[in-house]
C-alpha cells in the first residue's frame, strides 16, 4: 500500500475524508441555498437564474462531478467508519448513559445522514433529472423550470419528506459544522465555543431556508389548490 | 450518629471468562452512605464468600484516583454519575434508599472481559510501547530546567499527562475509540522539548497500534472528555489530528 492509501484508510485518515468532503458540501449548500432564493421572487427570476446557469453549463458540469464524487466518498466513508465502530463496541451495554455526555446530534451523525441520502435520491430524481435530462411534463424543454417547482411543491407527501430531512440536514450540520474543525485539528479553548456558534447558526439558516421553500409553495403560493 | 444505611438493589454482570457468556445477577444490598462504591462491593464480597460462592470479581488499587486501576460502568456511566472522579472516590451517599444500579464492565472489543467486571487493558500497553516514551540512549541524567520550558506549555503538558490510562474515554464513547487517550500520550510529549525528536514518528506508529487492536475512531461526541475521571481536554485530540497530518509531510522529509 502507498504511503497515502494508507493515510486515508488510517482511523484518522477516514475521518479526515469525511471532515475534507463534509466541508465542501458545506460550502455548496451556501451557494444552493442563494440561488434557490429566486424562487421567491417569482417565475421570471428563478427561470433566469437556472437559464444563467445553463450558458455556463461546461464549468456547472465540472462541479457536479467534483460534487458527486463528495457525496459518493461522504456517504462511503460515513457507511463504512459507522459499520466499524458498531464493531469496535462488541457487547452493547445495558444501560445507555451517552444522553448524559454527549449532544444527541454528535450521536446520529449516520441516522441524519440517511434520512439525507433518502432525500438526496428523491431530490435527484425530481428536480435535477427532469431540469436536465427529461421533463415528462415538457416544461423543461420550454425553459418553466419555476412550474415544475410548483408541481412539486404542491404534493404533500413530498412537501413533508423535504420539511423532514431539512429538520435532519439542520441536526447534521450542526454537528458536522464543529466536528470538520475539530477533525482537522483546530480546536482552541478560546475560539471553539464560537466556531461552535457558528455551525449551530449555519444549521439553523440551513434548515429554515431550505425547508421555507416547499412550505411557502404549499401553503402561500396555493401549490395545494 | 452512624447514617441510616440505603437499601440497594445491585444488578451486576457476572462472565466466567472470557469465552464464556455472560448476565446480571441481582444483589440486595444494605449499605451505609459513608462507604465508597469499591468498599460496598468489597461488603458484598464478603457476604457472598461467607455463604460459599464466588465473589466478584473487578480491579481495584490505590482508591484515591490516581492509578486508573478501577473502573465500572454504573448506569450507564463509566465510573458512575458523577463528573472527574474514578470509580473508587464514589461515595454511596449520592445514591437514594431504594435505587437500583446496573454495574457493567467497560465495553469494547478491544478490552475483553477477563472475569465479570474485570477486562483486558493491556491494548493501552501496546500502543503506549509503540512509542508513548522518549529515547535517552546516552549521557548522564540532565539537570533539571537546564531546557527553559514555558509555564503555559509545561501545564498543557502536564495537563495531557493527567491521564491515568483508565479507559474510561473507550468505555463512554459509542465508538469504543481510544482518541482521548492515545491523544493525551501523544500530547504530553508533543509540547515538551524533549519530546521533539520522536514526535512526528510517534503519533504514526500510536495510532498504527491503536487501529490495529480494533478502537473505533473518534466522531467528536466527546463523550470520553465528559467522563474522563482526569478531565483530559478534547483539544488534545485536535493535536493529535494535526500531529498525524503533519507527520504526513514531515516523516516523507526524512525518508530516503
Ligand atoms: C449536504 C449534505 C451533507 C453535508 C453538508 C454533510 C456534512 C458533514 C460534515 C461537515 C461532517 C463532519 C465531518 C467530521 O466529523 O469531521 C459530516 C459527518 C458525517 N456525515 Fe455528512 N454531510 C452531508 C450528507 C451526508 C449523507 C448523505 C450521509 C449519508 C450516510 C452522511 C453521513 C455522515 C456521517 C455518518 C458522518 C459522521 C462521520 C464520523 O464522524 O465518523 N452525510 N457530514
Amino acid at each position: 500500500m502507498s504511503s497515502f492509501t494508507k493515510f486515508l484508510n488510517s482511523s484518522i485518515g477516514k475521518k479526515l475524508m469525511m471532515a475534507v468532503t463534509g466541508s465542501f458540501l458545506l460550502i455548496f449548500l451556501i451557494i444552493h441555498l442563494i440561488g434557490n432564493i429566486t424562487l421567491f421572487f417569482g417565475a421570471e427570476a428563478f427561470n433566469g437564474y437556472v437559464g444563467a446557469l445553463d450558458v455556463v453549463k461546461p464549468l456547472i458540469r465540472v462541479v457536479e462531478v467534483v460534487l458527486l464524487a463528495a457525496f459518493v466518498l461522504h456517504i462511503f466513508n460515513g457507511l463504512k467508519l459507522w459499520i466499524e465502530n458498531k464493531r469496535a463496541r462488541g457487547v452493547n451495554y445495558k444501560v445507555n448513559g451517552s444522553p448524559e455526555n454527549s449532544a444527541l446530534y454528535s450521536r446520529t451523525m449516520f441516522l441524519s445522514g440517511s434520512i439525507i441520502f433518502i432525500f438526496l435520491v428523491s431530490h435527484l430524481g425530481t428536480f435535477f433529472w427532469r431540469f436536465n435530462v427529461y421533463d415528462p411534463m415538457g416544461l423543461a424543454n420550454i425553459h418553466q423550470y419555476f412550474d415544475i417547482v410548483v408541481y412539486f411543491f404542491g404534493i404533500w407527501w413530498y412537501v413533508i419528506l423535504y420539511v423532514i430531512a431539512m429538520v435532519l440536514l439542520g441536526f447534521h450540520l450542526n454537528h458536522g459544522f464543529q466536528s470538520a474543525f475539530q477533525t482537522f485539528g483546530w480546536n482552541h479553548k478560546k475560539y471553539f465555543p464560537l466556531i461552535q456558534k457558528i455551525g449551530a447558526i449555519y444549521a439553523v439558516f440551513m434548515a429554515i431556508g431550505f425547508a421555507s421553500m416547499p412550505i411557502y409553495f404549499f401553503f402561500f403560493y396555493g401549490g395545494n389548490q | 450518629m452512624e447514617a441510616k444505611k440505603l437499601n440497594l438493589t445491585l444488578k451486576i454482570w457476572r462472565q466466567k471468562n472470557s469465552n464464556s457468556a455472560g448476565s446480571f445477577i441481582d444483589y440486595k444490598v444494605q449499605v451505609s452512605p459513608d462507604a465508597s462504591f469499591l468498599e460496598m462491593l468489597d461488603e458484598l464480597n464478603n457476604s457472598l464468600e461467607l455463604k460459599g460462592e464466588e465473589a466478584v470479581h473487578f480491579e481495584s488499587d490505590c482508591r484515591e484516583g490516581i492509578c486508573g486501576t478501577c473502573g465500572l460502568v454504573i448506569n450507564g456511566r463509566p465510573h458512575g454519575p458523577l463528573a472527574k472522579i474514578a470509580t473508587c472516590q464514589l461515595h454511596m451517599r449520592n445514591f437514594k434508599d431504594g435505587d437500583t444500579l446496573w454495574v457493567e464492565p467497560f465495553r469494547a472489543k478491544a478490552f475483553s472481559v477477563i472475569k465479570d467486571l474485570m477486562v483486558d487493558r493491556s491494548g493501552f500497553d501496546k500502543i503506549l510501547q509503540a512509542g508513548g516514551y522518549i529515547s535517552v540512549n546516552t549521557g548522564g541524567v540532565p539537570d533539571a530546567n537546564a531546557i527553559p520550558i514555558p509555564k503555559e506549555i509545561s501545564s498543557l503538558a502536564m495537563d495531557a499527562a493527567a491521564c491515568i490510562g483508565c479507559g474510561a474515554c473507550v468505555a463512554a464513547c459509542k465508538n469504543a475509540s481510544a482518541m482521548l487517550f492515545v491523544s493525551a500520550k501523544v500530547s504530553q510529549y508533543a509540547l515538551l522539548p524533549q519530546g521533539q525528536p520522536e514526535r512526528y514518528q510517534r503519533v504514526e506508529k500510536m495510532v498504527k497500534v491503536m487501529d490495529e487492536l480494533g478502537f473505533g475512531s473518534c466522531t467528536n461526541t466527546y463523550a470520553c472528555e465528559a467522563e474522563c475521571p482526569k478531565g483530559i481536554s478534547v483539544t488534545n485530540i485536535a493535536r493529535l489530528n494535526r500531529d498525524f497530518i503533519m507527520a504526513k509531510i514531515k516523516n516523507k522529509e526524512v525518508e530516503v
